[in-house]
């Protein structure tokens, strides 16, 4: 069930976040018991002193992918000073660009996102724009030649699960680069319905990290990620309003007078 | 502007003390956002019931915006030279204490000292005293901070909005600043003189501070100095209109209680420990964004027991005289600390409250 994303063949969909975790060592048990691959550090967070036992990079497992984010930036000239001095500390050009229009609801800002990508791109890093679910925005990134688009299902840390549903298919429906779905997902129900409608991968954070028990939490998205991307990939039955009569009655009931 | 908001919400208060109540409390607690009529009536609630359903309420919303992170700084005290007179301080002019300033080297010793604890957050402090700790001297301690620190606030002298742009295009990330209290009339007989006496021109001064181009501010109110739930309620106000007004800013808040300081200065009000609760509960639930700050001023007990509740960032391992950290002086302190735990002793405690003790908050290098 591989995909691949930003030069690499990633085999597990659930990406986390690790900004809200109360303790770093469970980066290393979801990567190793979970086989949870992505992780992603704001650089705000990661203090450059590796070794001291108080940096995230010390916690994140070899192999493991690591994908910074601009986190704090308010416009795109701060975002791309961010992506370079993370690039340069974790070594890692998997960027996910965040760029917080307001601190209320933290929803992004999708111009200044735009103008990042164009920049970041153009210098060689992988780009992962996190946006408001709008499908022109979602193009012009595609066309700017982003690895991938990361809508929100709903606002950070808001666990409603995807609330913008018809706006997130059609760009799932109309964008030919993978699609993540970042925020707002509070339950594994929520991660399943997003894998059902064809996204390619989730990003969670404030679900697993509040949870009582973060490692199971983050088993529980797993097994739900994998549920609804199978089932996607079987395709779903159409739901329809009245039942459907499929049993071989049906064609004898049409057959006689 | 702002004077149209605190105005606004001395009416609101005095119309709100003639009204009669009833509330549902859990109605509330069950709002996404609550009205100014509810936060007042949370702050003025007496119900030990009501007040831990207020703190399951905080403990959500402060895990949904912040997580299970605790922000840790520590504060140095560069200078203890002040121009005011403030009466409760213990820096006041009047007050008869050895005035010591670090200089270059001194700074640097203790940043190191600072710095070896694993403290990646910083907030540099002096007096009200633009001739002996000048722009310049704070200047030179920003520059030489950034080396050390990622995050760096200053609580000195309120300053022009030019010198803020300045100190941020040399690593400044915030500013904090007490209005100490919020009723007008109090204020200008506690601070008689000196270059804290100007209420707007300080209140003022995040906004200078914002359009600089800091990334977060810092407003407090000294409790004990007036009625709590007046000052709450006005610095939330004023809180709510910077979010509004720089939605990108980060604002946090600070609650430090009246601690003595070396002078005749006695508390007007005695805000005790569940008042300080509700505060900081009620903050929480009407501005979920919100960063709230608890210093050393209060007691380990205290501070070991709001982890999680509602506060995000936390000082350590403090020291309220001049340095400090890598060298005792003779010079006086601000105010006595409560909680004299070392860092890594505070660390231990966050972990054992299932958060993280969170060192770093900002990125290390040129970023405005």
């Amino acid at each position: 069930m591989g995909f691949e994303i930003g030069g690499k063949v990633i085999n597990n969909r659930l990406f986390v976040g690790t900004g809200k975790l109360p303790d770093y060592s469970l980066i290393k048990r979801m990567y190793e018991d979970l086989k949870i691959e992505v992780f992603v550090v704001a650089v705000r967070r990661i203090n450059p002193e590796k070794d001291k036992g108080y940096s995230v990079l010390d916690f994140i497992p070899k192999g493991a992918t690591i994908m910074i984010n601009t986190s704090g930036a308010r416009n795109h000239k701060e975002a791309v000073k961010i992506a370079f001095i993370g690039r340069e500390i974790t070594g890692s050009d998997w960027i996910k660009i965040e760029i917080s229009g307001e601190l209320k609801y933290l929803l992004p800002d999708n111009e200044e996102t735009i103008r990042t990508a164009e920049i970041l791109v153009k210098e060689g890093f992988k780009v992962f724009p996190y946006i408001s679910p709008d499908l022109i925005t979602a193009k012009k990134l595609e066309d700017i030649g982003v690895c991938a688009v990361m809508p929100l299902g709903s606002p950070i840390g808001s666990n409603r699960g995807i609330d913008s549903e018809i706006l997130i298919k059609a760009i799932i429906n109309e964008i030919s680069v993978p699609v993540i779905i970042d925020a707002g997902l509070g339950r594994p129900s929520h991660a399943a319905k997003a894998m059902e409608l064809g996204a390619d991968a989730v990003l969670i954070n404030t679900a697993i990290a509040t949870s009582k028990d973060p490692i199971n939490m983050a088993k529980a998205f797993n097994y739900a990620v994998k549920a609804g991307r199978l089932a996607y990939e079987i395709g779903l039955p159409e739901e329809r309003e009245f039942a459907n009569a499929s049993s071989p009655l049906a064609d004898f009931i049409k057959s006689i007078d | 502007m702002i004077e149209k908001f605190l105005n606004w919400a001395d009416d609101f208060l005095k119309e709100y003390r003639q009204k009669e109540f009833n509330f549902n409390i859990r109605r509330i607690l069950r709002k996404e956002e609550i009205n100014e009529e509810e936060l007042l009536f949370l702050l003025y609630d007496q119900d030990d019931n009501n007040l831990i359903l207020m703190a399951e309420r905080s403990k959500k919303l402060t895990e949904r915006y912040f997580g299970k992170v605790i922000n840790l700084f520590t504060p140095l005290y560069l200078s203890n030279y002040c121009l005011s007179g403030c009466k409760y301080c213990g820096f006041s002019v009047e007050n008869k204490i050895k005035r010591v300033k670090l200089n270059e080297e001194e700074i640097i010793e203790e940043y190191k000292a600072i710095k070896s604890q694993g403290i990646d957050s910083i907030l540099l402090l002096t007096g009200c005293d633009r001739i002996n700790t000048p722009f310049e001297y704070i200047l030179w301690a920003v520059k030489e901070a950034r080396k050390y620190f990622s995050e760096i606030v200053i609580e000195v002298y309120p300053m022009e909005k030019d010198e803020y742009r300045i100190l941020v295009s040399n690593g400044l990330t915030g500013v904090t600043q007490y209005q100490e209290t919020y009723n007008q009339k109090l204020y200008e007989e506690l601070h008689p003189y000196g270059p804290k006496k100007d209420f707007w021109y300080r209140i003022k001064t995040q906004e200078r501070a914002i359009e600089g181009g800091v990334f977060e501010v810092t407003l407090g109110i000294l409790l004990g100095l007036n009625d709590p739930i007046e000052d709450t309620f006005k610095m939330l106000i004023h809180a709510k209109y910077l979010m509004k007004k720089y939605p990108k800013v980060e604002i946090n808040i600070s609650f430090p209680r009246f601690r003595p300081a070396g002078t005749n200065f006695s508390e007007k009000v005695k805000v005790n420990s569940k008042t300080l609760l509700r505060l900081i509960f009620s903050s929480r639930i009407y501005l979920p964004p919100l960063g709230i700050t608890i210093s050393t001023r209060e007691s380990p007990e205290f501070r070991d027991n709001i982890i999680g509740y509602g506060v995000t960032k936390m000082s350590a391992g403090s020291k309220t005289s001049v340095g400090g950290y890598f060298r005792e002086r003779d010079s006086g302190i601000q105010f006595e600390v409560e909680d004299r735990r070392s860092v890594k002793e505070f660390v231990e405690v966050i972990k054992s409250k299932g958060f993280r003790p969170e060192f770093t908050n900002w990125i290390k290098g040129e970023i405005a």
